[in-house]
C-alpha cells in the first residue's frame, strides 16, 4: 500500500491518536459503570475503544502473518463467545477467573516469544528487558493462580485449603526468590532460554502454591487480586512495546483490582497478606468439625406455615441473602416470595453485605437476574439503620455476616468485621440447612436470640414452601 | 537519549493512568462490583495488541508463531468473552417497569390485610 491515504493511516502518529481515542473510551466507559442506567452503554463504549485499539494495531506498517492472526482470533472467538453466552450467573466468579487466567497466559506467552525472537533480549534496552521480564513473571503467576481459582470454584479441585503445612511460606518465598533471581540473571545479560523457561516454571509453581492453600470462601479476594496482577502485567507489556493503549488500560485494571481487593479484605475484616497466607477460608472442613452444641441458649425452630404468617403480617421485611442462597440457586424462588409479599402491601428490600456471594457484588447480579428492581437492593451502610424499623428480617443462607459477635464479643475471630445488624429488627427468620457454623467456624449468637426463629432446610425449597403457604393464607 | 525519553513519557502515562483508575473506579457502587470486575477483566484483554504487534515482527520461528497464535486466541477469549458477559449482566440491572407501584403498606394492612 503506497497511496497517500495508506501512507496517512499507517503513520505512527495517526495510530497513536487512535490509541489515545481508545484509552479515552475505556475511561469514559468505566465512568458509565457508576450507575445502573449508564452501565450498559459504558461497557459498550469500552468495547468500541477496544475495537479501535485492535484496528490501530492491525494497521501498523510492520503487520503481517494475517493467516495466523485470523486463526488466533477465530479460535479465541469460538471459545469465548459461547462461554460468555451460556455461563450461568451463579458460575460468574469462575468465568471471570478463567477469562483473567487467559489474559495472564497471553502476557507471559508474548514475553516468551519476545525473548526468543530477540535472541534473549540482545540489542534490547535494559528497561524494556526488565518490564518484559516483570510481565512474564506476573502473567505466569496470574495464569496459573486463576486456573486454580477456577478449579476450586468449579469444584474440580477441592475448595478446602491444600497446604504444605508450615513449609508453605518457605516454599512460596523460595519460588519467588528463584523467579526473581532468574529474571535478574537475564536482565544482566544471560541469553539462555533454559533460564527464562526456569523463571516461567518458578512463577507457574508460585501461582499454584499461593492459590491452592486458600479456601473457597476467600476466592473472591484472590480473583480480584489476580485481576490486578494481570492488569499490571499488561501495563508492563505496554511499556516494553511502547504502546500507550496497553499502558493505560493495564494500569486502570491494576488500580481497579487493587481497590476491589482492598474493599473485600476490609469487609471480611482480614488483611490481604493473611488471606494470601491462606488456611482460613476452610468451608466444610472446619465447619463440620466444630458442629453445633456447646452454646448455652436454646434454638427455636419454626415451620414454613408459621414463617408465612409472620411475614404476611409484617409492614416491612428485609431479605438478607447469603452464599447459601446462591448455592441453592434460590434467587428466583426468593423473588416469587417477595412478589407475593409486595402484592400484600409489605414493603420489601434486600440488604446485601459487600462479601455476600462469591465475588464482590455477585449477590446483586443473581438478584438482578431474578428481576429484583435495582432500587430494592441496599448496600450495608444504607441497610443497617433501617433494621430498627424492620418487622421481619429474612436471612437466607447468610451466616457470619449477620453474627452479632462481630460487634459484641472482642474475643471472637470476626470481631470488628462490619456486619448487617439483623438483630436490631423486631424478629428474625433464618433459613439454613443445619446448625453448622459458617466458614469462619464460629457459632452465631443470632440463632440463640429469643426473637430468632430457625427454618431448617434447603434455601430454595424452604422459600418455595413459604410462598405456597403465603398464597394459601 | 531517545530511549530514556520514551521511558519517562511512558512512566508518566502509567502513573497518571493509575490515579485516574483509582478516581474512576472508586465511584462504582458495591452493587455493580461484579460487572466492574468482569468489565475491567475484558479491558486487560488488550494484551491481544501485544500478540498482534509481535507476530508482525520479522524473525519469529515456527515455535514462536505457535505460542503467539495461542496468545492471540487467549487475548481474544479475554476480550470477547469479558465484554459479552459483562453486557449480559448489566442488561439485567436495567430498570424494568415496576408492576406493583409502591402503595402505602400501612394503609393496605388496615384496609384489607391478609385474612
Amino acid at each position: 500500500m503506497s497511496t497517500p491515504l495508506a501512507t496517512f493511516i499507517q503513520d505512527p502518529n495517526f495510530l497513536d491518536v487512535l490509541y489515545i481515542i481508545a484509552f479515552a473510551l475505556f475511561i469514559q466507559g468505566l465512568r458509565g459503570l457508576s450507575g445502573p442506567t449508564t452501565a450498559v452503554q459504558g461497557n459498550r463504549i469500552a468495547a468500541v475503544g477496544m475495537a479501535i485499539a485492535v484496528l490501530a494495531t492491525l494497521l501498523n506498517r510492520g503487520e503481517g502473518n494475517w493467516g495466523l492472526i485470523a486463526l488466533g482470533i477465530v479460535l479465541g472467538g469460538a471459545v469465548g463467545v459461547p462461554a460468555a453466552r451460556q455461563v450461568k450467573m451463579t458460575a460468574m466468579p469462575q468465568m471471570v477467573a478463567l477469562f483473567n487466567g487467559v489474559g495472564g497466559g497471553a502476557v507471559f506467552l508474548i514475553a516468551w516469544s519476545e525473548f526468543r525472537r530477540s535472541g534473549g533480549y540482545t540489542h534490547t534496552a535494559t528497561y524494556i528487558t526488565i518490564f518484559s521480564l516483570f510481565a512474564a513473571i506476573i502473567g505466569s503467576v496470574s495464569f496459573w493462580g486463576s486456573n486454580i481459582a477456577f478449579g476450586k470454584l468449579q469444584e474440580i479441585i477441592p475448595g478446602r485449603p491444600i497446604t504444605l503445612g508450615s513449609a508453605q511460606q518457605f516454599v512460596n518465598l523460595l519460588l519467588f526468590a528463584l523467579a526473581v533471581a532468574a529474571g535478574v540473571d537475564i536482565a544482566a545479560g544471560d541469553h539462555s532460554e533454559a533460564i527464562f523457561i526456569g523463571m516461567l516454571v518458578c512463577a507457574a509453581l508460585l501461582g499454584n502454591a499461593v492459590v491452592l492453600p486458600i479456601g473457597g470462601a476467600d476466592m473472591p479476594v484472590v480473583i480480584s487480586l489476580l485481576n490486578a496482577f494481570t492488569g499490571l502485567s499488561a501495563a508492563a507489556t505496554g511499556i516494553a512495546l511502547d504502546n500507550p493503549a496497553l499502558i493505560v488500560a493495564g494500569m486502570i485494571v491494576g488500580a481497579s483490582g487493587s481497590i476491589l481487593t482492598n474493599l473485600m479484605a476490609v469487609a471480611m475484616n482480614r488483611s490481604i497478606p493473611a488471606i494470601v497466607a491462606g488456611g482460613f477460608g476452610g468451608g466444610g472442613a472446619v465447619a463440620g468439625a466444630e458442629g453445633a452444641g456447646e452454646h448455652a441458649g436454646t434454638v427455636r425452630s419454626t415451620s414454613a406455615a408459621d414463617a408465612a404468617i409472620q411475614l404476611a403480617y409484617a409492614n416491612r421485611v428485609v431479605v438478607v441473602p447469603g452464599y447459601g442462597m446462591a448455592v441453592a440457586q434460590a434467587q428466583h424462588a426468593v423473588r416469587e416470595l417477595t412478589k407475593e409479599l409486595e402484592a400484600r402491601g409489605v414493603e420489601v428490600s434486600y440488604a446485601i453485605h459487600p462479601v455476600a456471594g462469591r465475588m464482590p457484588g455477585h449477590m446483586n447480579v443473581l438478584l438482578a437476574e431474578a428481576d429484583v428492581p435495582y432500587d430494592q437492593l441496599k448496600e450495608m451502610e444504607e441497610a443497617n439503620p433501617e433494621f430498627q424499623r424492620t418487622d421481619v428480617s429474612l436471612v437466607i443462607g447468610a451466616n457470619d455476616v449477620t453474627n452479632p459477635a462481630a460487634k459484641n464479643t472482642p474475643s471472637s475471630p470476626i470481631y470488628g468485621m462490619p456486619i448487617l445488624e439483623v438483630s436490631d429488627s423486631r424478629s428474625v427468620i433464618v433459613i439454613k440447612r443445619s446448625m453448622n457454623p459458617g466458614f469462619a467456624g464460629i457459632e452465631n449468637e443470632l440463632y440463640f436470640d429469643p426473637k430468632t426463629a430457625m427454618l431448617f432446610g434447603d434455601a430454595k425449597s424452604a422459600v418455595s414452601e413459604i410462598t405456597t403457604e403465603l398464597a394459601a393464607l | 537519549m531517545i530511549l530514556a525519553s520514551t521511558l519517562t513519557t511512558n512512566l508518566a502515562i502509567l502513573v497518571l493512568a493509575g490515579f485516574i483508575g483509582f478516581v474512576v473506579i472508586s465511584k462504582v457502587p458495591n452493587t455493580l462490583h461484579t460487572p466492574l470486575m468482569s468489565g475491567t477483566n475484558a479491558i486487560h484483554g488488550i494484551v491481544l495488541l501485544g500478540g498482534l504487534l509481535v507476530i508482525g515482527f520479522a524473525g519469529n520461528g515456527v515455535f514462536n508463531k505457535v505460542i503467539l497464535v495461542i496468545a492471540i486466541a487467549f487475548g481474544t477469549i479475554n476480550i470477547v468473552g469479558g465484554f459479552l458477559v459483562t453486557d449480559r449482566m448489566l442488561e439485567m440491572f436495567k430498570s424494568k417497569p415496576k408492576p406493583a407501584a409502591k402503595a402505602d403498606p400501612a394503609e393496605d394492612k388496615a384496609a384489607g390485610g391478609p385474612s
